[in-house]
């Protein structure tokens, strides 16, 4: 790894360090609600709304009631996308989104995936893009931190009947946290360059006229084929540049922030409308941990003892500081294939990246999107070395827990850690405890089920698709990278990140319909039963610590909890791994 | 159930209406005040025209101009209308075939020159717009541009050295050339 590289590195994760601590405690006042300039505007919202802000609920209310506030996101969503054509701010005339393509993508912004099967630029209006795709951003967003709110209830609580009132948290989370930051960030996106308006597409005249080759049509405008089967083509000549136009600042900030990741272009961050400069390149990659980063801090001082905090973010550093290296390392190598041509690769596996990224800034924002479920990408991950490519896929495969999704991750990594106290305690011989709870039978089916259901979805999932005609027809690459591409896409999707292995051509029905149910259960699957552990622990009576107590805190749980997360969370995929990009990298490397 | 339904389809709506109108509204407002160019795509005019964005690659093939990445966007490169990158896997013949045939075509538009190939001259950017290329793929194509402008390469390395960005801050990102601006440039010296 290089030594700019290093340095890079050391500057991001001091940056992060320095930022998680102020909003982390800032977020705590929000939702213990001690803040208020922003009061009156609430007060308006919970009138209107008929919502009693001093009614709490227990955890299947709460529950029952994110789910219906969800299912009217994809209602939403899909019927913008269907209506589109009829509707406003639609200055380029995009037809109406198919069918199984609105589905998907209603369920994949709702779940905080943003997986995208469509191509931005060519697809969606600005109104779609604004009030339907970008509001999810932020309600997605919400979601996941008022689950992780209430769980972190659940601990603090005890012999409670409640876990908080859901109405009030999602509208503070929105107005006094994602909203104001969101503003900001977006301001100085467009200080880079990053555009934000509602024009048309503004057509220019090029220095140079392009040639190229398009597909003859006959008659029927069907296209022309010769004997053998293959498209006939002509020449045809152009020396115009349609430059794409809409609100793309507003959108970006939310994106990273809420670790959404869907872009407005097809390209999404590496388009330079999208992040112009390496500077909001840094900055987008801080966006993304920033929130995930700072929970883990609100955590600890809700649950009155940073040091627990302090311990889930330590071992999720550790994590995420070992990924990153590898990620930059493998990619720095190049690839053999292209430097045995007679090209100079000193600056490393370029296909697909940016000039101005190069491979530390790459390597470092698929890391960081990968393990953090966003799926913002400003490199193609399909053309990484085996290696590099095999670090996005186990980041996520690991379950989004190292910072993971805001909210999502947090909750995930509380999970592992009840994992943890459970071994320990098998191993000695004692019953688990964490934070003052027993943890009992039900707790651990609940975390069980939270741990197993992501797995289940990409496994059964991935070989469904390779089991059929229409899930191998997707496959854009031969070998064993084809075979990644499928488990990347089902990868991708239950654990609601939302990069890809773009070449597989996932707008289909099936690959709509398969997607979307394992984002939907990969989301929803896990933050049920993380809402019934919340409700079970608000519950319980806390118990005074002993000297029998596992402390979790300090090194030896962090080391506990890495070593929890990845075994149970990268074992299930070793063998799937092994198939896919260690093979390749056999083959390439031979 | 009931009253989960009336909060829940309320402030879903005026969540939305905060986010999703006021949000955006505001935004544009303050950019298009504050950042009037940028905001609209940092375009580039010449004579009253549009003629590109300084953010946007354009494909340049002439051998008086410099080179961008290569771009693997459909029909044609460089078409800003469609961004993407190429996903070809490392060991896919098609990325093999594409790089081969791109080093032809620099060595055919330049014969003489037998250095190796500086890779992002070969590779495809992600974006299939990207607006740079390396120094080093710049000093590549020096002397077959100064050679075809009847200029001297001392001339056209110091255009390309005031066009060419080093890290921000240092730290971030790596050293680049606009390739836009480049060429603009030089069809400026005549």
């Amino acid at each position: 790894m290089s030594h700019h590289a290093w340095t890079l590195l050391g500057v991001y994760f001091l940056a992060l360090l320095l930022l998680v601590k102020p909003l982390g405690l800032y977020i705590a006042h929000v939702m213990e609600g001690r803040l208020s300039f922003a009061s009156g505007l609430e007060a308006a919202l919970y009138r209107v709304c008929g919502i009693k802000k001093d009614e709490e609920m227990g955890w299947l209310n709460y529950a029952l009631a994110l789910l219906f506030f969800n299912l009217l996101g994809v209602l939403a969503v899909y019927a913008l996308q269907r209506l589109q054509l009829w509707l406003p701010l639609n200055p380029q005339q995009m037809a109406s989104v198919s069918p199984d393509s609105s589905f998907n993508t209603a369920i994949s912004f709702v779940t905080n995936t943003n997986w995208q099967g469509y191509s931005g630029e060519s697809t969606m209006s600005y109104l779609t893009q604004m009030l339907g795709l970008a509001v999810q951003n932020f309600l997605s967003a919400a979601t996941g931190i008022v689950v992780v709110i209430a769980l972190i209830r659940g601990f603090v609580r005890h012999t409670a009947a409640t876990i908080g009132n859901v109405w009030v948290d999602l509208t503070r989370v929105t107005l006094y946290l994602l909203l104001p930051l969101a503003l900001l960030f977006a301001v100085f996106l467009v200080s880079q360059g990053v555009i934000q308006n509602f024009d048309a597409y503004k057509d220019v005249t090029t220095v140079e006229a392009t040639q190229y080759d398009t597909p003859k049509l006959d008659a029927a405008g069907q296209p022309l084929k010769d004997e053998k089967g293959n498209a006939v083509t002509e020449p045809a000549t152009t020396q115009t540049q349609s430059l794409p136009m809409g609100s793309v600042a507003s959108q970006e900030a939310i994106k990273m922030l809420g670790t959404n990741g869907g872009g407005f272009f097809n390209a999404n961050s590496a388009h330079p409308f999208e992040n112009p400069t390496p500077l909001t390149n840094f900055l987008q990659m801080l966006s993304i941990f920033l929130i995930p980063g700072a929970l883990c801090i609100t955590f600890g001082r809700m649950a009155g003892d940073p040091r627990q905090g302090w311990t889930i973010f330590a071992a999720m550093s550790i994590i995420f500081l070992v990924f990153a290296v590898g990620a930059m390392t493998f990619e720095q190598q190049g690839n053999p294939l292209l430097t045995s041509l007679g090209v100079d690769s000193t600056l490393g596996n370029m296909e697909g990246k940016e000039t101005r990224f190069g491979i530390a800034d790459s390597g470092l924002f698929a890391t960081i999107t990968t393990l953090a479920s966003c799926g913002a990408v400003n490199a193609m991950h399909d053309s990484f070395t085996p290696l590099g490519g095999l670090i996005p896929l186990a980041s996520m495969q690991l379950g989004e827990v190292v910072f993971g999704g805001v909210g999502s991750g947090l909750y995930g990594m509380l999970v592992f850690a009840i994992m943890a106290v459970f071994i320990a305690g098998l191993m000695i011989g004692r019953t688990p405890e964490y934070l003052g709870k027993k943890i009992g039978a039900f707790e651990m089916k609940m975390v069980s089920i939270a741990i197993l259901v992501t797995p289940l979805l990409v496994l059964a999932g991935t070989a469904v698709a390779v089991m059929t005609e229409a899930g191998r027809a997707g496959i854009a690459n031969p070998g064993a990278h084809g075979f990644s591409e499928i488990l990347y896409a089902l990868t991708s999707a239950a654990n609601n990140n939302g990069s890809a292995f773009a070449g597989l051509s996932a707008n289909t029905p099936f690959y709509n319909v398969l997607l979307a149910v394992a984002m939907w259960f990969g989301r929803f699957g896990v933050i049920v039963p993380v809402l019934a552990l919340a409700g079970a622990l608000a519950a319980k009576k806390r118990i005074a610590v002993t000297s029998g107590t596992l402390p979790t805190h300090g090194p030896l749980f962090v080391g506990l909890l890495i070593g929890v997360v990845l075994l149970v969370g990268l074992l299930n995929y070793v063998p799937a791994l092994a198939l896919g990009s260690m093979v390749e990298h056999l083959v390439l490397w031979k | 159930m009931k009253t989960i339904i009336r909060p829940a389809i309320t402030l879903f709506v005026l969540l939305s209406i905060v986010t999703g109108v006021i949000y955006p509204l505001a935004v544009t407002g303050i950019a298009k005040t504050l950042f009037p160019s940028a905001a609209s795509g940092s375009v580039l005019e010449k004579d009253g025209k549009p003629i590109g964005s300084t953010l946007i690659g354009q494909n340049f093939t002439g051998p008086q101009y410099f080179w961008g990445r290569p771009s693997a966007t459909s029909p044609y490169p460089n078409n800003a209308a469609a961004s993407g990158g190429s996903n070809q896997g490392p060991l896919n013949p098609a990325l093999a075939d594409a790089v081969k045939a791109r080093i032809a075509a620099l060595k055919a538009a330049d014969p003489s020159n037998s250095k190796a190939v500086p890779i992002d001259l070969v590779t495809a950017s992600a974006s299939g717009l990207d607006p740079h290329i390396s120094p080093a793929a710049a000093e590549y194509q020096i002397e077959r541009v100064a050679k075809v402008r009847h200029l001297a390469p001392k001339q056209i390395r110091q255009l390309v050295l005031q066009h060419t960005e080093g890290r921000q801050f240092r730290i971030f990102g790596e050293p680049r050339v606009n390739v836009l601006a480049l060429n603009l440039a030089l069809d400026a010296l005549h």
